[in-house]
């Protein structure tokens, strides 16, 4: 029977992911491209918002969509119909992407330099807070349909994100959801958040919401490691 | 759910750390979780037990640390305790609070044979 010995680890139990993540975001960094990744409970309209954005993008700048879902393959489906490169990453009984998997669809998907990379998460507000995949941005979806606690029962969630979509604004008259309450109490979690009410159905508001993302993709633009040192 | 995916990472790590260091039992594993982490304590015992099975740490005792939730209260101007993130600051009742420490996660230490 060998002697029982002690190894001081302190080793961060998310380490590994984190290192997978800061190797993405180093590289969207030097390719000067803009990494968005977008988070909400299943159904909140993420892959609708997403071919909504693209078809009116088109032509702007190129953009790529990674999908995570843990089954099927119809939101890639979805999107490659509005003509912009998707790759499908299904994570089985894996509840959230993770830094690893995307960098292997990045591998594949070759978005080019200066492009847009969204990236849908697998419909989940718990885990996908946790692990990083060197994404620029964190966007949360809320949809009106959902409760306006939502921000304060997945608060890591919303303190995690840069911008909460609100959407499905169109179904507001037929529900007694309190937008301005959801608001606060994103605010609540995160008083440094971005709101923004969006409907992908119908396309009211998406114009601030692009708008973003053009801030957003110039920024990640002119941060360019190689551009600096010119 | 989100504490079974922890637990993955967890038993990652120490199957790694069993090659490089040369062990084949783990007696006691020491975590500390910071109230902020975002996750269950209860639910990373259950996850624990479940997801080790078959590994070096298969009957390991699971030690958990929890440390504080604190954050920076910009109004009071001083380092406040906690409990969860969306809590005001216990002094002024403002929400203008930074986090600053209790979101970690770590394996702080294994004893092993
Ligand atoms: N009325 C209305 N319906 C919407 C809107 N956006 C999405 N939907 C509907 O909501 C349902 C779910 O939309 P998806 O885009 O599949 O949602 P998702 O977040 O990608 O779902 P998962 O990938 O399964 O998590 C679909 O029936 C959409 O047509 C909107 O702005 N208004
Ligand atoms: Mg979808
Ligand atoms: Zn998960
Ligand atoms: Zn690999
Ligand atoms: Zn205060």
């Amino acid at each position: 029977m060998s002697q029982a010995r002690l190894i001081q680890l302190e080793a961060d139990i998310l380490g590994k992911n984190n290192g997978y993540a800061a190797a993405n975001r180093a590289r969207f960094a030097e390719a000067g491209i803009l990494a968005l990744n977008l988070v909400s409970s299943p159904g909140s309209g993420k892959t609708a918002l997403l071919c909504r954005t693209l078809d009116m993008l088109a032509g702007e700048f190129p953009c790529a969509v990674v999908e995570g879902d843990q089954q099927t393959s119809a939101d890639a489906d979805r999107i490659r119909a509005t003509g912009a490169p998707a790759i499908q990453i299904n994570t089985g009984k894996g509840c959230h992407l993770d830094g690893h998997m995307v960098g292997h669809a990045v591998d594949h998907l070759h978005p080019a330099d200066g492009s847009v990379l969204f990236i849908e998460n697998v419909g989940n507000l718990v885990c996908p807070a946790a692990f990083d995949l060197g994404e620029a941005h964190k966007v949360a979806i809320l949809s009106v349909t959902e409760g306006e606690d939502k921000p304060l029962k997945y608060p890591d969630m919303f303190a995690a994100a840069d911008l909460v979509l609100i959407n499905k604004t169109d179904l507001l008259p037929h529900l007694d959801f309190d937008v301005e309450l959801a608001m606060a109490n994103a605010r609540r979690v995160n008083h440094r958040v971005r709101l923004l009410k969006v409907s992908a159905r119908t396309g009211e508001g998406m114009q601030a919401w692009l708008d973003w993302v053009r801030g957003a993709r110039l920024m990640a633009l002119s941060g360019r490691p190689s551009q600096a040192a010119e | 759910m989100h504490e079974m995916a922890i637990c993955e990472n967890i038993r990652v790590l120490i199957e790694e750390q069993a090659r490089t260091q040369h062990f084949s039992r783990v007696e006691r594993v020491c975590l500390e979780i910071g109230a902020l982490s975002g996750v269950e304590v209860e639910a990373l015992r259950f996850g624990f037990d479940v997801v080790m099975r078959g590994s070096v740490a298969a009957d390991a005792r699971l030690d958990i640390v929890e440390t504080a939730g604190t954050a920076w209260c910009l109004p009071c101007a001083v380092t406040v305790t906690i409990g969860r993130r969306y809590d005001p600051c216990p002094r002024c009742g403002s929400h203008q609070i930074q986090v600053t420490g209790g979101e970690e996660m770590k394996i702080r230490e294994l004893e092993v044979t």
